[in-house]
């Protein structure tokens, strides 16, 4: 009756760790200007990128991620089985059509901010189960395009309150294969949609910490391990408040991560940005991962972490219904392999 | 323990009880994290926002009487004069929008660059200017009324209902 | 002197609308914020009590889009006065035509000018 691979209540373990051969990040001029400027592969100098518009701006930055990711592991587009992808756009408009040039096929995901992670979780589901030889996965946001679809135009006069995020302009991807060099992942807990009833999208990292905190306390109860397992427990994009109240809602569970949690929110930016909480949005955590996360295994200086991409599940339509805002977080392990 | 499912795991634990994973969040507990998160998040700099809004706002009302001063100058009677402030200045406030400034006086100076009749000549012309390519119709056309609708919808109801009220009860 | 009175006025009636967005925690937004001015403004206008604020401080009370309120309120008003019934649906717009013109065409034509930065 249990599922062979299904560690716990949501948690799935991998017999043959999916490999991550190649990752490529590109990122717009804000987050270049940041402290992880020097793991990215591509830093854009014009939220443009010389397109007409944003929204073509973020879908070549996508295929720019998608063409560099395969040259590093001298890979064509054919040699990919699943590309699997997503944005925040309605209907991932960006991925539908950085698909449309990748030529593979193509399974459209939205989680919104959580969309890197639950790519990852998916990907190396289909890796592991045979079902695929390499898999690649991406996500994208760009700062404009979420900005105006979600919140303002960009050229309103509005004020933002400490608790706002930024969009981070951004695409990372990975390419998973059942063999090659890399780290690999190990596990990845799915999380669930919790509502805890916020309702304010000017603070989502409020709304998220709950479901980022469940899912990080589900996989050390499904796994029996302790935090202390993990050189680094990271997530997605609670920013400041938002890893505050994970922090504290861990805590009460039992578990203490200090000296070892972080937020990619938090680490993409520096203070001069005015970002206020910090970054956001699907790019957030996909080049964080990509890019510095994967240069942190790849130099040793951390052996194995659990990165949990986080995402708040609301629409503009959902917010003017005045419809509270449930979070989820999926979690994925990542280890250097030795 | 996972925090959400406390009561339940008091209990013997079981992993993969089935119907364990449809516990919804209860009203309790939303209260209580309601209650948390008040801790941790920031208060808004309220004075300080005041005070820039006060700045902010009493410029640009400043700068109307200036012009309006102009206008009488140039013989114009006070209504007329009035029109030609507010015609002035959505036109300046239309030129900022465009060249990126004025979304920066509304960061900076809160409702004193949203109150003022130049906010919602920003507020017409963002959406407008970011939606062009969308087309000229639905882009340029209908985005021009985002916030606009709403004020003049608003604003032409309620004087209606002043008009016909005053009628009847003069 | 006319100057600080519409300083003074215009920046506290802006301090009204920055208050109902931060107490509110940004629940009110910049939209909510111009529709309660331009209603708030047409209604204190019926009861005759916005030309008292116009008459002292000038612009301060006339650019709020609360004086926008007062415009089309009065215009409605003063058309009930000329044309009957009939005045209150022609005299608010025409009080008004000049702002709403002026909106649409110069907010039309930066459209069409410019391109948003970031």
């Amino acid at each position: 009756m249990a599922a062979p691979k299904k560690n716990g209540m949501q948690t799935v373990w991998f017999q043959n760790p999916p490999v991550i051969i190649s990752t490529a990040s590109v990122v717009g001029p804000r987050e270049g200007e940041g402290p992880l400027a020097k793991t990215f592969d591509h830093v854009i100098n014009d939220p443009y990128y010389g397109e007409n518009t944003w929204e073509k701006a973020e879908q070549r930055m996508m295929n720019d991620a998608v063409k560099k990711a395969l040259q590093k592991a001298s890979l064509q587009e054919k040699d990919i089985d699943f590309m699997l992808a997503g944005d925040l756009l309605d209907q991932i408009m960006v991925s539908n059509i950085a698909a449309r040039t990748a030529a593979m096929p193509y399974l459209g995901l939205y989680g919104a901010c959580s969309t890197m992670y639950e790519g990852l979780a998916l990907g190396a589901m289909l890796v592991d189960g045979g079902f695929a030889d390499k898999v690649l996965v991406g996500a994208s946001s760009h700062y404009n395009t979420a900005e105006r679809q979600f919140r303002f135009p960009t050229e309103m006069g509005t004020q933002r309150p400490m608790t706002a995020q930024w969009t981070v302009t951004g695409a990372g991807v990975a390419i998973l294969a059942r063999e090659g060099t890399g780290p690999v992942i190990t596990h990845a807990t799915i999380g669930k949609a919790i509502d805890m009833g916020q309702s304010d999208a000017q603070d989502m990292g409020a709304t998220m910490a709950p479901a980022a905190a469940d899912t990080i306390t589900r996989h050390f109860l499904d796994t029996a391990r302790s935090p202390d397992y993990y050189d680094m427990v990271v997530t997605g994009d609670l920013g400041v408040y938002g890893k505050r109240l994970a922090e504290l809602l861990i805590k009460k569970s039992g578990y203490d991560l200090s000296g070892r949690f972080t937020d990619c929110g938090i680490l993409i930016y520096n203070k001069a940005h005015d970002v206020h909480a910090g970054g956001s949005g699907c790019g957030c955590s996909a080049v964080v991962t990509c890019g510095y996360l994967m240069g942190q295994l790849k130099s040793g200086s951390c052996k194995r972490f659990i990165g949990v991409g986080t995402g708040a599940l609301l629409s503009p339509c959902s917010v003017q219904q005045g419809e509270t805002i449930p979070g989820i977080g999926h979690a994925v392990v990542i280890e250097a392999r030795g | 323990m996972s925090f959400l499912y406390k009561s339940t795991f008091s209990g013997k634990i079981k992993v993969g009880v089935t119907g364990m994973s449809n516990i919804a969040v209860s009203e309790r507990q939303k209260k209580e994290y309601a209650q948390t998160v008040k801790q941790v998040k920031p208060k808004p700099r309220l004075w300080r926002n005041v005070f820039w809004a006060f700045v902010t706002g009493g410029l640009i009302c400043l700068a109307g009487q200036v012009i309006l001063g102009f206008f009488r100058t140039q013989g114009l009677e006070v209504n007329a004069a009035g029109a030609a402030t507010s015609a002035t200045l959505v036109f300046l406030a239309a030129f900022l929008t465009g060249i990126g400034i004025y979304d920066e006086i509304s960061r900076f100076g809160g409702a004193g660059g949203i109150v003022p009749i130049t906010g919602f000549a920003n507020s017409m012309v963002s959406p407008a200017m970011e939606y062009r390519s969308e087309g000229m119709v639905f882009g340029v056309g209908a985005k021009l009324f985002t916030i606009a609708g709403p004020v003049l919808v608003w604003g032409i109801v309620t004087a209606w209902v002043a008009g016909v009220l005053y009628y009847f009860f003069r | 002197m006319e100057f600080i009175r519409a300083f003074v006025v215009g920046g506290t009636l802006c301090v009204i609308g920055q208050l109902l967005m931060d107490l509110t925690s940004h629940k009110f937004t910049p939209a909510h914020v111009l529709v309660t001015f331009v209603s708030v403004g047409a209604i204190i206008s019926a009861f005759g009590l916005y030309q008292p604020l116009v008459d002292f401080a000038g612009a301060g009370a006339t650019v709020p889009l609360s004086g926008f309120g007062h415009i089309l309120a009065q215009g409605a008003i003063n058309g009930v006065k000329q044309n009957g019934l009939l005045g209150a649906f022609s005299g608010g717009v025409a009080a008004a035509a000049a702002g709403i013109t002026a909106a649409v065409v110069f907010g039309y034509m930066a459209a069409l000018t410019f391109k948003p930065r970031s």
